[in-house]
């Protein structure tokens, strides 16, 4: 950033909303859990930005921080243990870091809302869905509860949910695991936010319910124009939805481009190994390619490149040098000391 | 790009001991071996602090218990009248009681009656409450069935009610105080079983679901065998916890019953008999009362920290 | 729902009658002469104790003994002390004394606890926090005999603030406030960490984070999503300490002179009175198993998850 100021990493230039800015940017994003064992270092500078009816796909293992990026940018970061130690997160260019409680909690629901794993645990289990979806349109928008309810039943019936009007009724339990998903699909869309993000929408799922789930998630986006955000740790999911993907590995975005050309040709060897360890039609019978060793602690990341200890093209450089962002083609970028070699290679 | 080490000084990186949670996302396995449960809990405990007063309190009124003339060289059955009702002076720490005797010498001496009761109920009411809980827990079915209503009919009986109606029907007046120890020590296990009985029979079933137990079955071992080598090391951290506790609440118990006249009583020296004998000089002698009942307080108190502690050390999610 | 009630009504009546026969068999059946002393020093005539074995049924076979009793007791007859007191009336002169200071100290437990809990399992580690915890340890470790005692001389005798003994029958609510907190502390204890546990474990729960995600204000995400959650187990227990409170009131109505059934079974022990007694304990047997019953469906409405079928 040209007009970062020196004595503060958290910048907080960019009072009000700008309509040239992009949907939402995340720059440069620093945060770390303080925990009895040591200092974590979650996210270590993770950049991306999303605009209107884009759909980015953020991938990576448990751990990779793709989840803690989302938590920072609506808010809800358990902190402590999490401290946001630097960067920005722009909404319409507006700094929602350096924002008020109040105005962050405006943001949230209408501005950006959230969709997460485990529809089971993330309602609440002791009201029913169609007070949960009228709470909000009761506290935020003023609604009575009669107009509450019409629209709570007309969003069940937007996500697809049979027989709307009897089920708003009903308690999260007494709904299958893919109905309920429609159903915080519906409460996330409530009150018409601009942005969603998805924290592993379909991971609890069966495989059928997951394709239908991915279905209604790009239907929506597309009818409203909305930015999406995908959160998982599977390729195959987002291959149908995604314009972009962002690949992240230790708190890091290691890759990031275009849906397409990042399937032609990883610009990162963990991407490439992503792309191996997945099960093809084409190679039948074929063994499947596993990523040898995990993940590292976060506690202990190795110096250099974060993933030399795991990568078949490790060099002596990429034991001392922290690789920085090469910038392959616009919109394409790897954090890979030999990116253009792989780019280029057959 | 800012550099990550520049960005990280912009704000405290002091690491607060006690601001850890658990946070799914760095969930990592730590280096070093692994350890068992046990010796996990151990190594855990011996670092916390209400672990090492409360154990260090327990030695201490364990020794009073076991040899009372390292602390004092007073008789505390050596009563004279003319110093009745002295207050706390050099001589005599805590003061002299109704009768004469030395407050401080009577704690001392109070603490042996008062911890072979709570050793003894609990013991007896882990051996009944474990022995039925296991069998319950392992069997089923109607045996399960019988052994809880059994178990509802006691529980039903309220404890200081129970005690008394027990305490009363079978002392009948003359008992020597070994007699009338023994009575209070079953009158306590007799109403506080069934709380042991639950707990081991819960950890008994969830026990008996585990893999391990059915395929131990299936290859036919006999249900001694079970219970004892698969069953019964699983169901006893929660007991262990209860026990612990309970220890502290029967000492409570056992002065409470003191106190209403049914327990133990004169010539055997107890902290609920010297609360007892304050009763009725409390307020020109409240010392009579104050010494015992911190004592008796800082024991039982002592007993339910570290049952607390224990049961923290023993559970991975409290960590 | 109403199977359920059913079977567990069922269910109870083996237990009532269980303890039931389990306290008539030790009152009435144990060596010791239920004769001795009831007519000053000398022993009873014959015809006196005749009467009375007649009137007590005490020739028949205890279990005998026990039928005649239960069903004298169905039809709402206590029978008559040694004296030809009706044990009925002794119970309903005792009985709402022990109920308002049950309530009392039931009140007290609920708001202090509650407030307690609330504030430290929000506010998380602390000294608060730590102030709390150590004060419940201390309230669980500290003997219900020695807390009143203590108050009872300190705010008493030395203050003055307070009566000192309750004699008055019905006893008045503002006197039994100090000794409602007798009785109560050491629930007020046990409520203030289950609070404290189920607001600290809930306040890290998905759908607490749900809420926030939908922008909710915070006074909404705690006083709606939150607290609602952590209420259930704090009012289960609460329900079932009722008939707690009422079984143990017995050396705070000593302390206090409270004329509460805890002092009238005390002196029915103490007196042979073995009808009182069997009386007094059947009534908070029936009151605790009723309570643990009402306890489980009101556990059913607060949690919609739980369905009894």
């Amino acid at each position: 950033m040209p007009t970062n100021t020196a004595q503060s990493t958290v910048d907080s230039e960019g009072a009000g909303p700008d309509p040239a800015a992009p949907l939402l940017e995340v720059d440069d994003l620093y945060v770390e859990f303080r925990t009895r064992d040591g200092v974590a270092k979650v996210l270590n500078g993770v950049s991306y930005r999303v605009e209107a009816g884009e759909t980015l796909a953020v991938l990576g293992e448990s751990g990779s921080g793709k989840s803690v990026t989302a938590q920072t940018v609506m808010g809800i970061l358990d902190m402590p243990p999490g401290h946001i130690t630097g960067g920005a997160i722009r909404f319409h260019g507006e700094n929602l870091l350096a924002a008020t409680d109040r105005r962050r909690r405006e943001v949230r629901g209408s501005g950006i809302a959230m969709i997460f794993q485990d529809a089971l645990s993330a309602l609440n289990p002791v009201f029913t869905v169609g007070f949960q979806i009228e709470e909000q349109l009761r506290i935020r928008r003023g609604m009575s509860r009669k107009d509450a309810r019409k629209r709570a039943v007309e969003l069940l019936d937007l996500v697809k949910i049979p027989n709307a009007k009897g089920r708003v009724r009903q308690y999260p339990h007494e709904f299958s695991g893919g109905m309920r998903q429609r159903a915080m699909i519906a409460m996330s869309l409530a009150l018409d936010p601009e942005m969603l993000i998805a924290d592993e929408p379909t991971t609890a799922l069966d495989v059928t319910v997951q394709a239908q789930i991915m279905d209604l998630l790009k239907e929506i986006q597309v009818e409203r124009n909305m930015g999406l955000i995908l959160i998982t740790h599977d390729l195959g999911v987002v291959a149908e939805v995604a314009d972009r993907i962002a690949v992240m590995y230790a708190g890091r975005i290691v890759e990031q481009s275009d849906a397409r050309s990042l399937y032609r040709k990883p610009g990162h060897p963990y991407t490439l190994a992503l792309l191996d360890s997945l099960p093809r039609l084409d190679l039948k019978g074929a063994e499947l390619n596993t990523i040898k060793g995990l993940p590292p602690s976060l506690l202990n990341v190795p110096p250099g490149c974060p993933f030399h200890p795991r990568c078949p093209r490790v060099e002596d450089v990429c034991k001392t040098d922290v690789p920085p962002q090469h910038r392959l083609m616009p919109g394409r970028l790897s954090a890979c000391h030999f990116a253009e070699e792989l780019i280029a290679g057959d | 790009m800012t550099d990550p080490s520049t960005a990280a000084s912009g704000a405290a990186v002091t690491t607060a001991a006690d601001d850890f949670v658990t946070a799914a996302e760095h969930a990592e396995a730590k280096p070093g071996k692994p350890r068992s449960l046990a010796s996990d809990a151990w190594h855990d405990l011996r670092r916390r602090p209400l672990f090492v007063i409360s154990g260090a309190m327990i030695v201490l009124v364990i020794v009073m218990a076991v040899a009372p003339g390292l602390f004092t060289s007073v008789d505390p059955t050596y009563a004279d009248l003319s110093r009745s009702r002295v207050g706390p002076s050099a001589q005599a720490w805590f003061g002299y009681d109704n009768q004469g005797a030395d407050v401080f010498a009577r704690t001392i001496y109070g603490a042996r009656a008062s911890i072979i009761v709570g050793v003894a109920a609990t013991i007896l009411t882990v051996l009944i409450g474990g022995t039925l809980g296991l069998l319950a827990g392992f069997y089923g079915g109607w045996i399960d069935g019988l052994m809880s209503r059994v178990a509802d009919v006691f529980f039903g009986l309220p404890f200081v009610l129970g005690a008394i109606v027990i305490l009363t029907s079978l002392g009948g007046g003359g008992n020597s105080a070994t007699e009338i120890m023994f009575l209070v020590v079953l009158s306590i296990s007799l109403l506080s079983w069934p709380v042991c009985m639950r707990i081991m029979r819960s950890a008994a079933i969830t026990a008996k679901q585990q893999d391990y137990v059915k395929a131990a079955r299936a290859l036919g071992a006999g249900a001694p065998r079970i219970i004892l080598r698969h069953m019964l090391p699983n169901a006893i951290a929660p007991v262990l916890v209860y026990a612990t506790i309970a220890l502290g609440a029967f000492i409570g118990a056992e002065a409470t019953l003191s106190f209403l006249g049914l327990g133990l009583r004169a010539p055997v020296v107890s902290w609920g008999v010297m609360i007892a004998d304050s009763r009725d000089i409390i307020r020109v002698a409240p010392h009579t009362l104050l010494f015992p009942a911190a004592f008796l307080t800082a024991t039982v108190l002592a007993f339910v920290m570290l049952g607390d502690a224990v049961r923290e050390a023993l559970d991975p999610k409290m960590r | 729902m109403g199977r359920y009630v059913l079977r567990r009504l069922l269910q109870l009546i083996p237990v009532f009658i269980g303890t039931t026969f389990l306290i008539y068999w030790l009152v009435w059946s144990l060596p010791g002469d239920e004769f001795s002393g009831k007519c000053g020093d000398r022993p009873c005539p014959d015809s006196y104790i005749n009467l009375m074995k007649e009137k007590f049924n005490l020739d028949d076979p205890l279990i005998v003994q026990y039928g005649k009793y239960m069903l004298n007791l169905l039809q709402g007859d206590f029978g008559e002390t040694f004296r030809g007191i009706e044990v009925g009336d002794l119970i309903a002169e005792a009985y709402p004394n022990t109920i308002r200071l049950a309530l009392v100290a039931l009140a007290i437990e609920a708001l202090i606890g509650l407030t307690a809990g609330i504030l430290t399992g929000l506010r998380g580690r602390g000294f608060l926090d730590n102030l709390t915890l150590v004060s419940t340890l201390f309230l669980i470790s500290l003997p219900v005999f020695v807390t009143g005692f203590v108050l009872q001389i300190v705010l008493g005798f030395e203050l003055g603030w307070i009566k000192t003994t309750v004699s008055a029958s019905p006893a008045p609510w503002e006197q039994l406030i100090v000794p409602g907190f007798v009785l109560g502390s050491l629930s007020m204890a046990y409520v203030t960490r289950l609070t404290r546990t189920s607001i600290a474990e809930n306040k890290r729960a998905d759908y607490v984070r749900t809420a926030v995600a939908k922008g909710l204000p915070q006074r909404r995400v705690v006083g709606v999503h939150l607290l609602r959650n952590s209420a259930i187990p704090v009012v289960t227990f609460l329900g079932t300490d009722l008939g707690n409170l009422m079984g143990g009131a017995i050396v705070t109505e000593g302390i206090f002179n409270i004329k509460g059934i805890g002092n009238l079974v005390y002196r029915g022990i103490l007196g042979k009175e073995g009808l009182v007694v069997t009386g007094v304990v059947t009534l908070l047997v029936m009151v605790y198993l009723l309570s643990n019953l009402l306890v489980d469906m009101l556990y059913a409405v607060l949690d919609p998850r739980i369905r009894y079928d």
